[in-house]
């Protein structure tokens, strides 16, 4: 019991807090009726404001030491990196909260395992902020996931939503299948999942000599790109995206992307650092073609929720210079990250302020002159969409530019280029929206229904992505502090 | 010819045999009957290997709750032999293809006596120190505690997903009464 004890159980304390709130609204559920539900929500809010805290102040005391806190036989590590991570994720968890009781209501979705499922897949991603161990990576992801496709399915028995659940769960279970066996070739070919023992391994040293060494990258690489959804593993993304109840597409948009990059970024760096050379070149071509992809999908799609999906993959690709850059370029992820959850959770939002039950805003026609019915709508859509597309004064443009002046600090131009010439392309997409919005008849009055959960979640998207626009500094600065 | 080789000889040629004959055999019962001998068998040949423990949990796990599991499936869908019916086609010869590669493999596998040049956790000396329940223990709640309490969690998420796709909420079954009652008026 006392070695129990002894093991350094601070370095999972937020997972900890939240999976404690999740099975407390698993338990709660219990007793009450579908319409007291709600407070299951409310109860979620302050799981995700709690492990927030605990996070800020973990950061706060982490911030100075010179060696990283680990724990659990140097499985866990407690870092800045991985706690500005961690924020990250309940922020987006918070929002994403807030997004979802009036959609389940309206739709009779209103179930504790909603909230408890959220509250799950992001405990996942908290330990994948921290992992030093392959296992710990595995698990970490899985742990995301599987809460992920049950939730892809929350809307059964609708057809497009269990559709979601199983192509997301069959997929992801074929790419569960690569990752495990990426690791088992690289502790094949090491005798090690520790990433720190993998690092100095001899095969890592000289990869090219060890065919099995090379093989597990390959296998991993595969299966965390099916995850971040980089082309063309990125298959998935827009069924799902389209399919799944609305609150948990703009949960997933935002935050498995963010969880996804984390782990590739502990992977590739803490665990394959000196194998670079064999990683590099092939993770940057497939950025260009992931962005290409993205982009072009997305002109094509009359659907709002498949054109974000298809934009999310875009941003993918965008993301995946700042892992390339290394050093400065984690900061980059991380702020873009956050601009881009915050801009994708208020688009999101938007949609769901255009739901009444039975319609929902989903095709582009239903857009038209939706200015003349509901300004502050329209016009909070346009704000995301523009920064979305990355146009200044909006936070947007700020992230791409540090994303991009990342790149070019480290000698990815050629990758840069294709990147500004993809946000080009993306404009179209995203200003047709607003074309639609101001400038054509209404054909008929679009659904709407009022919700303060809603508007506040629009609130703090919007008036953060407008402060980071303005000023962009104040949240760099605070970060390399 | 020693008595641990003539009970070798015994137990292998049970365990192949038991697994051939649940292959073959049209029913879908006496399969699932023939498993439970095969795991029997081999949790036999763990015990010669000198691995109570191991032969504890092949039964408890294997013979126990995985083929209740096996029998309830096999009650729901009726045992009955289901027809022959080929999903995709040509899948015979490669499932021998692949069968002989994987074949071949395994014994290159063995035949090679170190991949890796490491040694595992539970070297001899470790086992002789502290036995064997003893050091699978330490390795999985001291080492690997963290994954180990995870695995849980993820177990855990997975009976919620069964729960929360399969179970139907009253006003479902409500609304799915309600037409039946309005056609029959």
């Amino acid at each position: 019991m006392e070695r129990f004890l002894a093991q350094n159980w601070t370095v999972i304390q937020p997972a900890l807090f939240l999976v404690f709130t999740g099975l407390i609204v698993l338990l709660v559920d219990l007793w009450l009726k579908e319409e007291e539900r709600e407070w299951l929500a409310y109860f979620s809010l302050v799981g995700f404001g709690g492990a927030g805290v605990i996070v800020v102040r973990q950061w706060l005391a982490v911030r100075g030491l010179e060696t990283p806190i680990t724990g659990f036989g140097g499985m866990m590590v407690l870092d800045t990196l991985g706690l500005l991570f961690q924020m990250l994720f309940f922020l987006v968890g918070f929002l994403a909260v807030l997004l979802a009781p009036g959609y389940l209501t309206r739709r009779r979705l209103q179930r504790g395992e909603f909230y408890a499922l959220l509250l799950f897949s992001t405990a996942g991603m908290s330990l994948l902020a921290g992992a030093q161990d392959l296992i710990m990576l595995f698990l970490g992801i899985e742990v995301l996931s599987i809460p992920l496709y049950i939730l892809a399915g929350f809307a059964r028995p609708r057809l497009d939503s269990e559709e979601a659940s199983l192509k997301y769960f069959l997929l992801g279970a074929f790419a569960t299948g690569f990752l495990l066996y990426g690791t088992a070739l690289l502790y094949g070919a090491t005798g090690t999942t520790a990433f720190e023992a993998l690092r100095a391994s001899e095969a890592a040293a000289a990869p090219r000599e060890n065919v099995m060494f090379m093989a597990g990258i390959a296998l991993l690489l595969v299966g965390l790109g099916f995850k971040i959804s980089m082309a063309p593993f990125h298959q998935w993304t827009p069924d799902v995206y389209e399919g799944a109840p609305t609150p948990v597409t703009a949960f997933m948009v935002a935050a498995t992307k963010a969880g996804g990059m984390v782990a590739l970024i502990r992977l590739l760096y803490w665990g394959l650092g000196p194998a670079d050379d064999v990683w590099r070149p092939l993770l940057g071509v497939l950025a260009a073609v992931t962005m290409t992809w993205g982009n072009v999908g997305a002109l094509l799609q009359r659907n709002v929720k498949r054109m974000l999906a298809y934009s999310s993959i875009a941003h993918a690709g965008y993301l995946l210079i700042g892992v390339l850059s290394g050093g400065v370029g984690f900061v980059a992820v991380l702020v873009y990250l956050l601009i881009y959850a915050l801009t994708n959770l208020g688009a999101f939002g938007v949609i769901l302020l255009l739901e009444d039950g039975e319609r929902e805003a989903l095709d582009i026609e239903s857009y038209r002159g939706l200015a003349r019915f509901h300004p502050g709508a329209a016009l909070l859509m346009s704000v995301f969409l523009l920064s979305l597309a990355g146009f200044p004064p909006t936070a947007g443009f700020f992230g791409k530019f540090l994303l991009f002046t990342a790149g070019i600090s480290a000698g990815l131009t050629w990758l840069v280029v294709v990147a500004v010439l993809n946000s080009v392309l993306s404009v179209f997409y995203y200003a047709r929206v607003i074309v639609k919005m101001y400038m054509q008849e209404p054909v008929e009055t679009p659904a709407f229904s009022r919700s303060w959960l809603v508007a506040g979640a629009l609130a703090v998207a919007a008036v953060g992505v407008v402060l980071l626009g303005l000023y962009p500094t104040v949240v760099v600065r605070l970060i390399t502090a | 010819m020693s008595a641990q080789f003539v009970i070798f000889g015994l137990l292998a040629v049970t365990s192949v045999a038991t697994a051939l004959a649940m292959i073959f055999s049209r029913n879908a019962v006496h399969g699932v009957l023939f498993m439970v001998g095969n795991f029997a068998a081999v949790a036999l040949l763990y015990v010669l290997l000198g691995s109570p423990f191991l032969a504890a949990v092949q039964i408890l796990v294997y013979a126990g709750a995985i083929m209740v599991l096996f029998l309830f499936v096999v009650m729901l869908m009726g045992p009955e032999p289901a027809p022959l019916w080929e999903h995709i086609p040509g899948q015979r010869p490669l499932a021998l293809l692949f069968g002989l590669l994987l074949a071949a493999g395994l014994i290159a596998a063995v035949n090679v006596e170190e991949l890796t040049g490491v040694p595992g956790i539970m070297s001899q000396e470790v086992l002789e120190r502290l036995g064997q329940p003893t050091a699978l223990a330490q390795t999985l709640f001291e080492r690997y505690l963290l994954p180990f309490e995870v695995t849980s969690l993820l177990l855990l998420i997975g009976m919620i997903g069964a729960v929360v796709l399969a179970k139907r909420e009253k006003h479902e079954l409500q609304a799915e009464r309600a037409p039946r009652e309005g056609g029959a008026e």
